[in-house]
């Protein structure tokens, strides 16, 4: 699918597509039986977080902090159940704590989908700033993570991560760059 | 600060947590927040369905929300301090939108950060746990007013219909064991605590 037809509008969100990006990561978690899905919104993440709200498999909410739903989906985990995180780059940059006091000393599976900003247009300069302390941050904890590009390879990426850091017991951060979503620019 | 809070008893951390463990019959499980908050409840005997947090200071609300969300039918008790608690209040309000009524969260408030050598939180003095509480939308929070008011209300959460948070004045004693600090044996145990795995 061309970007430009990557909507984040509500219109999009409402059909659902599975052809889109947000409806392939919602079909992804949806398979991989993930039911739990806090998060901190972004504009980007919308059409996702409204498709997921408006689907009953799903128990999804925001919370405050984004380090507030790691503890959540962590004691879930602990539960028998399985979560995912949604959150924008800087609110990735509030988690070095949580990540390695918790997620990785416990070796809990944390499944988390950033959505990239400060890149490839961005307009903030505080953006492309924390931007840069993602990767970074995750190389130092050696977590496992990807950065996402292209629809053709979203499914693949974000299955095979999953399954991954559920058998092995490793956190993944599955980063969704501007060239899947299309990205937040001045102009929207 | 003429609140409720200065009517209440100064109570002991490890005495009100072994007063709640001896009222546990049914596993429910019990996320013991960091430092001296899991300390007591180690030193009050371990159970397979404890959880003892070595770190992620403010997160015992949220994962024990987290247990609550996986296992509806299952207490879970949460124990944290304020110092911790006031690192996360928004949790206050997720909680309360949520509404598991199968969460108890319990405050242990000696004012201070005990551990790290006893200075004063910035609530001190200024700020009510239970105010913060009610005001985040939880309406069936209380101070306890005495070791049997904390066993009372202890018993009233266990059967209440909504998410009930309890604050306890403790004094500034420090934690009476050390939990062993082996994070992977810890959740595992828990997850075996749960239900959740079989051991290999």
């Amino acid at each position: 699918m061309p970007i430009a037809e990557q909507h984040t509008s509500s219109e999009a969100a409402q059909t659902s597509s599975d052809k889109s990006w947000h409806g392939i990561v919602l079909q992804t978690l949806k398979r991989n039986e993930i039911s739990l899905v806090p998060y901190v919104p972004d504009r980007v993440l919308t059409p996702l977080i409204k498709n997921l709200h408006a689907d009953p498999f799903f128990t999804t909410f925001a919370t405050a902090r984004e380090e507030e739903a790691v503890g959540i989906v962590s004691g879930a985990w602990m539960g028998g159940r399985r979560g995912a995180v949604l959150m924008q780059t800087s609110g990735f940059a509030t988690l070095a704590n949580v990540l390695a006091s918790l997620a990785v000393p416990y070796q809990i599976p944390l499944i988390m989908f950033v959505s990239e900003r400060g890149t490839l247009g961005e307009f903030n300069y505080g953006q492309s700033l924390v931007c840069r302390t993602m990767r970074p941050v995750l190389d130092s904890l050696a977590l496992e993570h990807h950065t996402i590009t292209r629809l053709d390879e979203l499914e693949f990426i974000a299955d095979r991560s999953i399954k991954q850091a559920v058998t092995t017991q490793a956190p993944v951060a599955l980063i969704l760059n501007p060239l899947l979503t299309g990205g937040k620019v001045f102009d929207k | 600060m003429d609140t409720d809070a200065r009517n209440t008893k100064v109570m002991n951390r490890f005495d009100v947590t072994s007063r709640l463990i001896a009222k546990l019959e049914r596993e429910e499980a019990v996320i013991g927040g960091i430092g001296n908050t899991n300390f007591d409840l180690w030193a009050a005997g371990h159970r397979p369905q404890n959880f003892y947090m070595l770190g992620s200071m403010g997160l015992a609300f949220p994962i024990a929300l987290g247990v609550a969300l996986a296992q509806p039918d299952r207490r879970v008790f949460a124990l944290e301090g304020d110092g911790s608690l006031l690192m996360q209040l928004g949790a206050l309000s997720t909680i309360a939108a949520l509404k598991p009524k199968n969460l108890i969260m319990i405050v242990m408030d000696n004012g201070i950060y005990q551990i790290t050598g006893a200075q004063p939180t910035p609530a001190a003095n200024v700020a009510d746990i239970v105010a913060i509480a009610t005001g985040s939308g939880l309406a069936n929070s209380a101070w306890a007013a005495d070791e049997e008011d904390f066993e009372r209300l202890v018993e009233e959460a266990m059967s209440a219909s909504e998410p009930s948070l309890i604050a306890v004045r403790i004094d500034d004693k420090p934690g009476v064991g050390a939990t062993r600090r082996d994070p992977v044996q810890i959740r595992e145990r828990f997850m075996h605590g749960l239900g959740v795995r079989e051991p290999l």
